[in-house]
């Protein structure tokens, strides 16, 4: 699914990846954990292709493709997702037609039809039930006045139309209370597939009682310093990241 | 004087006007030939090319009268159930016009009463001296609309002005005056637009508004023409106390586009919000010229004005808020933002702050920018191109605008017309209603 070789990175010359090893398989999900600062979202980013984020050494294979030679719009229909941290308000641009858009971009990607109007409003309005998501919010703009919570909602709700076989969650925990929490967490586990891959990445242990890893790593200045199952988050919770920083030097 | 100045009143002896309106016409004509012609020095003339206006060859007044729409602009009326008035090149459209209530009559019907309401006001609101194009409108009247509503009555529907030019370099002259008594309310829809092949046309229009204590009007006027329209407009609005005045302007452009704002608070406690869109492409220019005067305390007001300038189009923007000493307390926001989406694209914009109060809250910004890279990313990101984002975002851009139009059947007319110079299309729109329905 994807693999990641010595991958070092920049923004604006500072240096933030620096080394990084990981390979994700079918099926598998991958916890990211570390201090901030370590280069966790720089992760995401650079995996999504954001500009300002420059790959200096290394490469990613994904799904048998160099991943760095595709514009982000192609990872993407390729079935690479990020659900952002911070998903950004697009005031004026109608959420549904968004979806619509990205829908049909990955459909003809892969040589399907775009889907009708009325089909995609169908789906749309399913969709946004299992996120508990009111049908109100297709309509607002995209993200516009959106809680915290709602804005996670509707990234959990473009993966489940969009079907990534790669999903990359950065900090999608983050300024959520425990009933978002849980609603994120049950869209997650519902889209869990022996084809489907996972990266969670999170500060807190407090994400992975509600999606349990199979594999735990530790991401300190740049490089993976340590990888466990997930009894590795609860050592973390309790003793810092501290004794593990010192390692990665 | 230029040339132009005396080809206009020339126009005027093919008119037939009414007569009570004679005195104001025949000063007015005066005024209009003492006036210098403004020129590229001229502040409030200095970017709007008054080239192609020289270049017209006039024309004919108006058209042969009893026309009326063709099938083909029948349908471009917006479906709005409402009063509607049709002018065609300037003459007024029988078959297409609705009966009128007693609140809303052409000049020349008018009786003793509103002939009487008519000179109180009209006139007298624009301040002709300083307006051009409004002096000429006088000199040029021959007829017009009178939209009066009585103290605490609110007007049972909108009022629809249509004006479409459908002949060969036809000038029309259009006036419409609106009186709204304390505490009444209105809806005003005024639309312009022309057959496609038809060029050159030349509108002279011309709004007054007079909202006494409390009343509320919403006020739309559109700009539709086609590309080679000339059109130079005003509207001009007195807010007395606590009035409400909430307009919305748009304009698609034309080889000469000028509209101008005059908007005084004369009372305490006015309101008003002035939002405006326009999308100039190919070789077409739009001129907004905006001044909000606030000249006595506790009124606020509020403008917000965006533009989409492509091809080699140009768009103007002046926006004036002027505070009298006096007009303590005041509250004013001026806003405007453009987009450029080809290198040949030129915009000219100019906020103005005239504070002679101390005790105020301004803010006013315009900016000229690229589309938010943020954006841009995260609609990539989801797997659209870079072209369909930029779309995308372009149209969100002077959508946030559209979404704020209080009336629903206007909006649902404009949207889908202007998603379409976006190369989007409305379907998901229109499936959504229905599937509304289907729930229902």
């Amino acid at each position: 699914m994807l693999r990641i070789t010595d991958l070092f990175a920049r923004v604006e010359e500072k240096e933030i990846l620096k080394g990084l090893n990981l390979t994700v398989n079918p099926g598998e999900v991958h916890a990211i954990m570390g201090p901030n600062g370590a280069g966790k979202s720089t992760l995401g980013n650079v995996l999504s292709g954001r500009d300002g984020y420059e790959v200096t050494g290394g490469s990613v294979d994904f799904n048998g493709k160099d991943l760095f030679e595709l514009e982000i719009e192609e990872r993407a229909r390729e079935g690479l997702f990020l659900a952002f941290q911070y998903p950004v308000e697009i005031p004026g641009v109608s959420n549904m037609e968004f979806l619509k858009a990205a829908v049909d971009a990955k459909r003809k990607h892969h040589g399907q039809a775009e889907l009708s109007a009325v089909e995609f409003m169908k789906l749309a309005r399913e969709t946004s039930k299992r996120v508990s998501l009111d049908q109100a919010f297709l309509k607002r703009g995209v993200n516009e006045g959106f809680s915290g919570g709602e804005k996670k909602r509707n990234e959990i709700m473009q993966m489940m139309l969009l079907e990534p076989s790669l999903c990359i969650l950065d900090e999608t925990d983050s300024g959520l209370d425990i009933d978002a929490l849980q609603v994120v967490a049950n869209g997650v586990n519902a889209m869990r597939s022996a084809e489907r891959s996972f990266i969670v990445v999170t500060h807190y242990q407090r994400l992975l009682d509600y999606i349990v890893p199979d594999y735990v790593h530790v991401l300190a200045n740049g490089r993976i310093v340590k990888t466990g199952g997930k009894e590795l988050a609860l050592e973390l919770e309790e003793k810092g990241y501290a004794w593990l920083e010192n390692e990665a030097v | 004087m230029s040339d132009f100045q005396h080809q206009a009143i020339r126009l005027t002896t093919q008119q037939q006007p009414v007569t009570w309106l004679e005195s104001l016409r025949n000063k007015a004509t005066d005024e209009w030939l003492a006036q210098p012609w403004p020129t590229r020095k001229t502040e409030h003339w200095k970017y709007t090319p008054m080239q192609a206006l020289h270049k017209t060859i006039f024309h004919t007044w108006g058209a042969t009268a009893n026309q009326t729409l063709d099938k083909d602009l029948a349908e471009e009326l917006i479906p709005l159930d409402a009063h509607r008035l049709v002018f065609i090149n300037g003459v007024f459209d029988p078959v297409y016009s609705s009966k009128l209530p007693e609140s809303i009559v052409r000049f020349s019907n008018a009786n003793a009463d509103q002939q009487a309401l008519i000179q109180e006001h009209l006139g007298n609101i624009v301040e002709g001296d300083k307006h051009l194009f409004a002096t000429l409108n006088n000199a040029w009247l021959d007829d017009g609309i009178l939209v009066h509503v009585p103290r605490n009555v609110q007007l049972d529907k909108p009022v629809y002005i249509v004006n479409v030019v459908t002949a060969m370099a036809a000038v029309s002259n259009q006036r419409v005056l609106i009186v709204l008594g304390e505490n009444s309310r209105a809806d005003v829809v005024e639309h312009y637009f022309s057959r496609d092949e038809v060029q050159n046309g030349f509108a002279n229009s011309l709004t007054e508004v007079h909202l006494a204590d409390g009343a509320n009007l919403h006020h739309y006027r559109l700009n539709l023409e086609e590309e080679h329209a000339q059109h130079i407009g005003a509207v001009h609005v007195d807010l007395q106390r606590n009035a409400r005045f909430r307009g919305f302007a748009l304009a698609l452009g034309s080889s000469l586009m000028r509209v101008d704002y005059q908007l005084n608070h004369r009372g305490q406690g006015a309101e008003l919000d002035l939002q405006g869109v326009y999308l100039p492409r190919n070789q077409q220019v739009v001129d907004y010229h905006t001044n909000v005067c606030h000249w006595v305390p506790h009124c606020t007001s509020n403008e917000v004005f965006r533009g989409i300038v492509g091809d080699s189009a140009q768009a103007i923007f002046n926006g004036c808020i002027y505070i009298h000493q006096d007009a303590q307390k005041t509250l004013a926001e001026l806003s405007n933002k453009n987009l450029l989406t080809s290198n040949k694209a030129e915009v000219n914009t100019k906020p103005e702050l005239e504070i002679y109060a101390d005790d105020v809250k301004c803010a006013h910004g315009a900016t000229i920018s690229q589309l938010n890279n943020n954006a841009r990313y995260y609609l990539q990101s989801r797997g659209l191109s870079r072209a369909e984002a930029d779309v995308m975002l372009s149209f969100g851009f002077i959508n946030e605008l559209l979404e704020q139009i209080a009336q629903p059947v206007v909006h649902d007319y404009l949207q889908p017309r202007l998603a379409k110079l976006f190369g989007r299309d409305n379907s998901l729109n229109d499936a959504s209603a229905l599937a509304e329905l289907a729930d229902d």
